[in-house]
């Protein structure tokens, strides 16, 4: 019996187009290695990650329970209520921004430009934005506050927006017919509708802010970022890592909670 | 009450739904509009409170035009159309008596209505629109929890609260099951002889347009092809004349009931 | 006409929630120092500010920039491939439906867990203060961040297969890294390499700042910039990047649409 020979069709644009993807990228990691400098790893670095472990192993628990404003508890709690404003500050101003972006509410055109401008938020970097807050309202939590809240409103804004146009525009159609005005169908309508997921977004923003919190510390705009980068420059490590433990199970208990909550929302 | 003159309408993509509709509505009527989807039912009922524009042509509604109605003149002349809708459009998650009140946002002040300050008296114009359709004793629950034949009922209470002129049915009842759909059309038969308010529902199954319509209009390929009084027609003939409107003879899932 | 009553139901749970909520809201906003008054007063002090960062930015500046922006983009690159290729073994042996022995799930989930949470900053500084100043630090940071966040995602998307393929597999009698090449890879590379991507977009943005603390590209440039004061050259900084990152965005957009 002969052997039934079939050759499988070769489309050789596809492959030359594949190869060519795979040049590529294995280029772009070629070159990006190579710009990395390895200067030998700083003969220092085995005993810094000796201590760094001592310090874990040791960490320093008077810190953790200082409980006075030069304390590791009230560091955290400050980190905690800077994210929760800087958030809550976001929802709200997100949503007008959301609704410009949105394009079953303002149209095509406008909606890319709104679009536009969130992405132009969002890309501010959040350091920055925490600078130029310590110059306006000075160093401290309220700098960190408004930079979370204006730049989380990039990415809420968005998330909001994608939510409103996947609506179902039933609901404002009856509205409309029933008389009533863009803000009565906006408030009666739209957002009840699709407040569930703005929560829902909100909630898990300020999973995102806890993290953004505790860096903004750094410089300078309160919290336990401070403290940490100040530790960690000092190499002490026994604080250092007790603040690092102590962030850890905060952020992952605050993670567990919201994700309960959201996970009932939808 | 309400006329067509001339009304035309072409969509953005080059589809023309209504092509120099020339129509009259009177009080205290109840037309049934048939014809194949996509015929140009739904643009022609739009067409009455403007939530679509014509392109050509004026609607008038109580010799007021509708065509030009902006702002203020526009929503004075909605509040009085009552509509309903094949998909129902209650908000869920809002409670029943959220819903029906915001059929009365075109009589209060803005403020007011985001807020949820409606007047008692308001309220109890709602309470009275809910008992219309037999539904008083869920005027608390989340709209989430009702049938859809329930929330098609709380979406009439709404439209009532109006105390509108008119009421205006897209395909009312398309999305519920036979036992429903005859009480949704029961409730809808009623508040017409009852109150006196002209009624225009779209609807597919032409039965349904019989046992309930004084007048059946068929639209076709975005004309008027039949416009009838049913008061001294025969049933058989009426179904022959459908012929005109649907080109065809009538089909199965046109027909709801037994026939 | 008889006035109607209904009786209306204890809504206290959900006034109460809203006003639990708001208390925190206020309560945070009260401890952390927040006077909105100060706030708006000193508002024009920014917008003097944001004035002379751009008003205008000093494009002479650029050449300077174009070196350490692509160290930022190498940085990012490494990372993400580093961060990545051990993600997806890692991702495969943390899903609960492949490998089914829970003590591993538990603590490598864990693991995961601990490096999504801290800030890839605190991580960064970290690294500086351990291999010193300079690039490799924030690309061990990178990587690590990235490990944590591509795993996730994909031992996700592992759980979320259609099974059957699977036990298709099984049925014939296929040993476990059969199932693997040919029922479960098919089905997660493309959300793989989309996740990939996206992890790409999050460390160029990451990239770009880590340098503050020391860990090479343009975080660098911009941390000496702003404490010389040299404003106009930090907003030709902010500018150059937002550029770099918007085009990023943009074609990796592109390529995941076309990947899922």
């Amino acid at each position: 019996m002969d052997n039934i020979l079939i050759k499988k069709e070769k489309n050789p644009l596809k492959t030359t187009l594949h190869t060519v993807y795979y040049i590529i990228v294995f280029g772009l990691i070629f070159w990006g290695f190579s710009g990395i400098e390895y200067k030998g790893i700083m003969q220092t670095a085995a005993s810094s990650m000796r201590a760094l472990w001592q310090g874990f192993v040791h960490p320093d628990l008077v810190y953790a329970t200082n409980s006075t404003i030069d304390g590791l508890p009230y560091a955290i709690l400050e980190t905690i209520a800077i994210a929760i404003s800087g958030t809550f500050v976001s929802a709200i101003i997100s949503i007008p921004f959301a609704l410009l972006a949105s394009q079953n509410i303002v149209g095509q055109k406008v909606s890319k430009i709104g679009k536009l401008i969130v992405t132009m938020i969002r890309t501010f970097p959040e350091l920055i934005l925490a600078l130029i807050f310590i110059s306006v309202v000075g160093p401290g939590a309220p700098a960190g506050i408004l930079a979370l809240g204006i730049h989380s409103i990039g990415m809420l804004a968005k998330l909001f927006s994608e939510s409103i146009e996947s609506m179902d525009l039933g609901v404002k159609e009856a509205l409309e017919s029933c008389g009533g005005n863009y803000f009565e169908v906006l408030f009666r309508a739209v957002l009840p509708q699709v407040s569930p997921e703005l929560i829902s977004y909100t909630l898990y923003r300020f999973e995102i802010n806890m993290r953004a919190a505790s860096t903004l510390g750094l410089v300078g705009a309160g919290g336990i970022g401070a403290p940490l980068i100040f530790a960690i420059r000092s190499r002490s490590w026994p604080r250092a890592a007790i603040i690092i433990i102590v962030l850890i199970i905060t952020v992952t208990i605050i993670d567990q909670i919201s994700g309960r909550i959201r996970k009932k929302l939808v | 009450m309400v006329k067509f003159v001339n009304v035309s309408k072409t969509y953005p993509n080059g589809v023309e739904a209504l092509k120099n509709i020339n129509l009259e509505i009177y009080e205290g009527e109840f037309v049934a509009i048939i014809g194949l989807s996509g015929a140009g039912k739904s643009t022609l009922l739009r067409l009455i409170n403007k939530l679509i524009e014509s392109t050509g042509g004026e609607v008038f509604f109580d010799e007021e035009s509708v065509t030009k109605a902006k702002g203020k003149a526009l929503i004075n002349i909605r509040r009085q159309i009552g509509m309903i809708f094949q998909g129902f459009n209650i908000v869920k998650r809002m409670s029943v008596l959220s819903n029906v009140l915001s059929g009365r946002v075109a009589y209060n002040p803005t403020w007011k209505t985001i807020l949820g300050l409606f007047p008692e008296e308001d309220k109890q114009i709602a309470y009275r629109a809910l008992k219309r359709v037999d539904i008083l004793e869920k005027v608390h629950n989340r709209a989430s929890n009702l049938s859809g034949g329930q929330q098609q009922r709380v979406a009439i209470a709404r439209a009532l609260a109006q105390e509108p002129k008119m009421m205006l049915a897209d395909e009312p009842v398309a999305s519920l099951d036979p036992i429903t759909t005859v009480q949704v059309m029961d409730y809808l038969k009623k508040i017409n002889e009852e109150d006196g308010i002209t009624t225009v529902a779209n609807l597919h199954h032409v039965d349904l347009a019989w046992k309930y319509a004084t007048r059946v209009v068929g639209v076709r390929e975005g004309k008027v092809v039949y416009d009838v009084m049913l008061k001294d027609m025969k049933k058989s003939l009426f179904y022959n004349d459908l012929e005109k409107v649907y080109g065809r003879p009538i089909q199965h899932d046109e027909i709801l009931g037994d026939e | 006409m008889q006035k109607l009553i209904v009786p209306k139901p204890k809504r206290l749970r959900k006034y109460s929630l809203i006003m639990l909520v708001a208390f925190m809201i206020l309560g945070s906003a009260w401890f952390a120092g927040f006077n909105i008054i100060e706030v708006l007063v000193n508002l024009f002090k920014g917008g003097r500010l944001l004035g002379r960062m751009f008003f205008p930015p000093n494009f002479a500046y650029i050449p300077r920039i174009i070196d350490p922006m692509l160290e930022t983009i190498q940085m990012a690159l490494v990372g993400t491939f580093l961060g990545a290729i051990v993600a997806l073994p890692t991702a495969v042996l943390a899903a609960n439906n492949f490998i089914k022995t829970k003590w591993l799930h538990v603590p490598l989930r864990l693991i995961l867990n601990v490096f999504r949470t801290i800030p890839a900053m605190v991580l960064a500084s970290l690294f500086v203060a351990i291999f010193g100043l300079g690039a490799f630090s924030g690309v061990v940071a990178l990587a690590i961040f990235t490990f944590g966040l591509i795993s996730k995602l994909t031992f996700e998307t592992i759980e979320a297969i259609d099974y059957g393929q699977v036990e298709a597999l099984m049925s014939l009698g296929a040993n476990k890294m059969n199932i693997l090449r040919y029922a479960i890879m098919p089905q997660i590379l493309p959300q793989y390499t989309s996740y990939t991507i996206y992890g790409f977009e999050v460390n160029i943005r990451a990239a770009a700042v880590l340098g503050w603390v020391g860990a090479g590209g343009i975080g660098q440039t911009l941390e000496y910039n702003l404490a010389w004061r040299q404003f106009d050259n930090v907003g030709t900084i902010i500018i150059f990047s937002f550029a770099i990152v918007l085009v990023i965005d943009l074609v990796s957009a592109a390529i995941r649409k076309r990947l899922v």
